[in-house]
Order: C-alpha cells, then sequence, then structure tokens
C-alpha cells in the first residue's frame, strides 16, 4: 500500500507516485497515436465532399424512398442463388471441417506427431481470412459465379466449424469411451459410439449458427462477383439506382431476420 | 424366430418426421446443384492461375509495392483506431440507456431499436452508403467502422449492466446520490473490465472488417488488395494476404491476453 511520509504525517495514496507517472505515460501514448492516426485520416480525406455530406444524406433518403417495389420480381432468382451459397456451402465445410476437428481435438486425434498441428494450423488459416477475400481470390480462379461463392463461404466456415467442434470433442465425457473400448471397439467404433453421439448437439447447433452467419455473408459476396444477390446490389449502385438498393436492403434484412429467427428455433429446440 | 438385434436409436424419433426431413432434404440438393451454371471451361482455364497464385505464397513480394503496402496498411491501423475510439466513446451512453434497470423504457426503446440496426447490416453495406455520403477515402471507413462498433460494444455492454448486482446502486441512491454519481460510483467500477475487455475485442474485429470495406472505396488496406488482384501481381496479393493473417493473429493473442489479464 503505497503510503508518501511528509510533514510527520503518514498519507495514503491509491498508486504510488511510480505508477502514476506510468498510467500519465499511457494515456499521453493513446492520445498521440489518436492525434496522429487522425491527423493521416484528415491529409487523405476531401473536406469539400464531407462539408455537404448532410444535404448528401438527404438526398440518397429521398432517392431510396420509396423503394422499387417492381424490382422485386428480378431478385427473386439471385435471392435463391444467395441461399444456395450460404446452405451448399455450409455443407461443404461441414464435410471437411468434421474429420478436421476430430485430427485437432487432443483426445481423438491419432497418435502421429504434427497431425494435430497441422489441423491447427488449417483451422487458425481458414479463420484468419474474411470470406470476401476468399471470394476476391477465387473469383479470379474460377471465374466470377454461384461456385467461388460456395467454395469462399466453405473456405471461411472451415475454420469456424473446426475450432468450435474439437472444443466440443475435447469437453466430451471420457467415461463413455472407457465402456466402449473396455468391449473391444476398434478406435473408429470408438468414435462413433461414444463421441458421436455426445457432440451431436453442438452438432447441429453449431452447423446451423455458422449456416445463419453465412446467409448474412452471401448477400454481400456479389460484391467481388461471386454471385447473389450482391451482384445485382452492385450493379444498382453503379447506376446509382438507389430506390432499387433500398429495395434490395428490404429483401436482405428480411431474409436475415428470417434465416436468424429459423437458427435460434432449431438452437433452443437441441439443446 | 429371429435373434433380437440392438440398433442405435435415430435422432428424429418420429419416423414420418424423419423421412419427410430426409426427402425435403433430397429434394433441395437436387433443385439447388441443378441451379448451379459453372463454366468448367473457365474453371480450367482458371486452375492455371490458382495454382500461380499459390505458387506466389511461398514466393510473397513485399518490396516492389512496399510503398503502397505500407500506405494500406497504415490507413487501416489508422481507420481502426480512430473507429473504435469514437465507437466506443458513443457506445457508453446507448449503453445506459439500453439497459433496462437504469432507463425508462422510451428510451430504452430508441436504444434497443438503434443497436438492432447497427447489427443487421453487413458492415460492407453501411460502407457503401458511407462513401455515397462521405466520398472515397478512409473517412467513410472510420463513419463505417465506428457505427458498427456502437451496435457491438452497447449491446454487450447494456447485457452486463443489466445483469448486474442492484444493491450497490440501491445504496447510493439511498444516500442521495444523483443519476451521474450512481453511475460514475456504482455502474462505472462494475462493468470497466468488462468494458475494457470488449473494446480490444472490437479493435480486434474493426482491423478485420479495414481490411475488406477498401473493396467498395471505404480506404485501408482492402483496396490495395483489390488492386493487386486486378493487375493480376499475385505475389503482391500473397504478401498482403500474408500480412492481414499475422496481424490478425498478433491482435487476436493481445487482445486474449489483455483479456484474460482482466478477468
Amino acid at each position: 500500500m503505497p503510503v508518501i511520509h511528509a510533514n510527520g504525517q503518514a498519507l495514503w495514496r491509491r498508486r504510488t507516485p511510480g505508477a502514476v507517472l506510468l498510467a500519465w505515460l499511457g494515456w499521453f501514448v493513446v492520445v498521440a497515436v489518436l492525434a496522429f492516426s487522425w491527423q493521416f485520416i484528415s491529409e487523405r480525406t476531401i473536406w469539400i465532399f464531407v462539408t455537404d455530406a448532410p444535404s448528401q444524406g438527404a438526398d440518397l433518403v429521398s432517392r431510396m424512398l420509396p423503394p422499387d417495389w417492381a424490382y422485386t420480381g428480378r431478385l427473386w432468382r439471385p435471392l435463391w442463388d444467395t441461399l444456395n451459397i450460404a446452405t451448399l456451402g455450409t455443407l461443404l465445410a461441414l464435410l471437411i471441417a468434421t474429420p478436421l476437428a476430430f485430427l485437432a481435438a487432443r483426445n481423438t486425434t491419432p497418435a502421429l506427431p504434427g497431425l494435430r498441428t497441422l489441423a491447427l494450423l488449417v483451422i487458425v488459416a481458414s479463420r484468419s481470412i474474411n470470406s470476401l477475400i476468399w471470394a476476391l481470390l477465387l473469383v479470379m480462379i474460377l471465374g466470377p459465379g454461384v461456385l467461388a461463392g460456395i467454395i469462399a463461404i466453405a473456405l471461411r466456415s472451415i475454420g469456424f466449424i473446426g475450432k468450435l467442434l474439437y472444443e466440443a470433442i475435447e469437453e466430451s465425457d471420457a467415461k463413455p469411451v472407457e465402456a466402449i473400448v473396455a468391449t473391444g471397439a476398434s478406435p473408429a467404433q470408438m468414435r462413433l459410439y461414444a463421441i458421436v453421439p455426445q457432440i451431436m448437439p453442438a452438432f447441429a447447433g453449431i452447423s446451423v449458427y455458422r449456416w445463419d452467419i453465412n446467409i448474412r455473408e452471401a448477400t454481400i459476396l456479389g460484391l467481388v462477383g461471386a454471385g447473389g444477390i450482391g451482384l445485382e446490389l452492385m450493379a444498382s449502385v453503379n447506376v446509382l439506382a438507389w430506390g432499387r438498393v433500398s429495395m434490395i436492403f428490404l429483401l436482405i434484412l428480411a431474409t436475415v431476420l428470417a434465416s436468424e429467427w429459423v437458427s435460434a428455433r432449431v438452437r433452443t429446440a437441441v439443446t | 424366430m429371429s435373434a433380437r438385434v440392438w440398433r442405435r436409436p435415430p435422432m428424429i424419433a418420429d419416423p414420418r418426421l424423419r423421412w419427410g426431413l430426409s426427402l425435403a432434404v433430397m429434394v433441395y440438393l437436387i433443385l439447388a446443384v441443378g441451379s448451379l451454371e459453372v463454366n468448367w471451361q473457365r474453371v480450367a482455364e482458371g486452375l492455371e492461375r490458382g495454382a500461380a497464385f499459390a505458387a506466389a505464397l511461398f514466393t510473397p513480394d513485399f518490396s516492389s509495392r512496399s510503398a503502397d503496402i505500407l500506405e494500406g496498411f497504415l490507413e487501416s491501423l489508422a481507420m481502426t483506431f480512430v473507429s473504435t475510439t469514437i465507437g466506443l466513446l458513443l457506445a457508453v451512453p446507448v449503453a445506459v440507456g439500453a439497459a433496462r434497470n437504469l432507463s425508462p423504457l422510451p428510451v430504452y426503446l430508441i436504444c434497443r431499436g438503434f443497436i438492432a440496426i447497427s447489427r443487421s447490416f453487413q458492415e460492407i453495406i453501411i460502407a457503401i452508403l458511407f462513401v455515397a455520403m462521405l466520398g472515397f477515402g478512409p473517412l467513410a471507413g472510420v463513419a463505417t467502422l465506428a457505427f458498427a462498433s456502437i451496435g457491438f460494444i452497447a449491446k454487450l455492454l447494456a447485457e452486463d449492466i443489466e445483469a448486474m448486482d442492484p444493491k450497490p446502486l440501491e445504496a447510493i441512491r439511498a444516500t442521495g446520490g444523483s443519476a451521474t454519481k450512481t453511475l460514475h460510483w456504482g455502474v462505472m467500477p462494475v462493468v470497466l473490465p468488462r468494458l475494457v475487455g470488449v473494446s480490444m475485442y472490437r479493435l480486434d474485429i474493426n482491423f478485420r472488417e479495414s481490411a475488406i470495406i477498401g473493396i467498395v472505396g471505404a480506404g485501408g488496406i482492402g483496396a490495395t488488395l483489390n488492386t493487386a488482384f486486378d493487375r493480376y501481381e499475385y505475389d503482391t496479393a500473397a504478401a498482403i494476404l500474408l500480412l492481414i493473417i499475422a496481424i490478425v493473429l498478433l491482435s487476436e493473442y493481445v487482445s486474449g491476453f489483455i483479456r484474460g489479464r482482466l478477468r
């Protein structure tokens, strides 16, 4: 407890003088970094455009209202594509992530040195790249279209599903495993009869949760050409058809809310 | 008489539901896969490029566009810091407004509505609107990330405030403390660790997002990456991707470390 002796009196302080100085230094660094960052951004901003932002904003809103209802007819096909990108992408990711999770979990990984590290590396790499960047890459390789979107969604989801699933496997109870092994079961039978029934609820919950996230992400993949409703959005933005843009926003909002509802219902049902 | 055979219990007990669901999934898969339009010729051509890109991952080129890369990363980092700070400062009042135990119903509904709107749209969609309003450049990115941060931080903080023990609040009110004093001495000490943790987490997310909103013109490394892909400069693109992965891992580690220390 820092106590300062001055004029024959003992004064209590919350921090030692050194700690006070350090705290002020910390605040100074934070403020300096912020000031420098702001200056950096301000240099790259055309402030004349910013000063008329309120009128630009009002103009934007007036062009967006009313939404172009007649445009909806042309949106069903892209919406169907978007749903397919999310659903097929999630299914593809499940196919790859499930064996990966068994390789990455400490209690089910085969006794082969390096295999677990490799599986964890794949999970981390997949998780740290956004699906839009995957899509950018895949559109370059596979050409624009729904296929690039499906694979982009799958590549991003492998890490997410793999991570949550291997944590679920590691948390599973060891006693059923012991019981099954005691009957003379092979390693494959042990996983199928002792681990799989335990992680099934987690598996269903994780899949539906990721599917819900993927619906959101699939709506924007079209911005880089990977199919779905994002293509229409980019086309409408490029020709400044703001009535169509607001119509697409409404449709995206409705889809996202619906998928969120489905996902919440399924997750409460399985857990 | 046949021997009794044990079968694993099915996941869905009701056979009608089980078979109906399986049938529906099959029909959907056939329809969905059938509606895919894939240009296999284009895919075959592209695989060559894919191989070229994969090779580039092992020979990343940091030097020939180093000025652009540095500029992009500095812009991303500046956007991350400024937007998280603005988001944090604005999220605190929204969070207090969205906590049912502190705010009257009308304020609560307005703040919850704002949080819901901010959270249901992807950052990139908000970025399109801000680019249209503020012009191309990092300022639109800052506005986007700050807007998204408000919803994120305010939601988590409001839940924390709602979950807090009501007794300290009652004690401060009983001594005659005003609303601001209740916030300062009752609420703040309880939620401060959580607030710091959530802000660190959001800092991490904002950096990841700053790497992609450049695609629609909102500044940051995403713009540099997009340009590299457009010019088919695979080794530069590979260098940028590797740097993004490295910074994301580093920031995830640092924010995890700080959040661990707070608990």
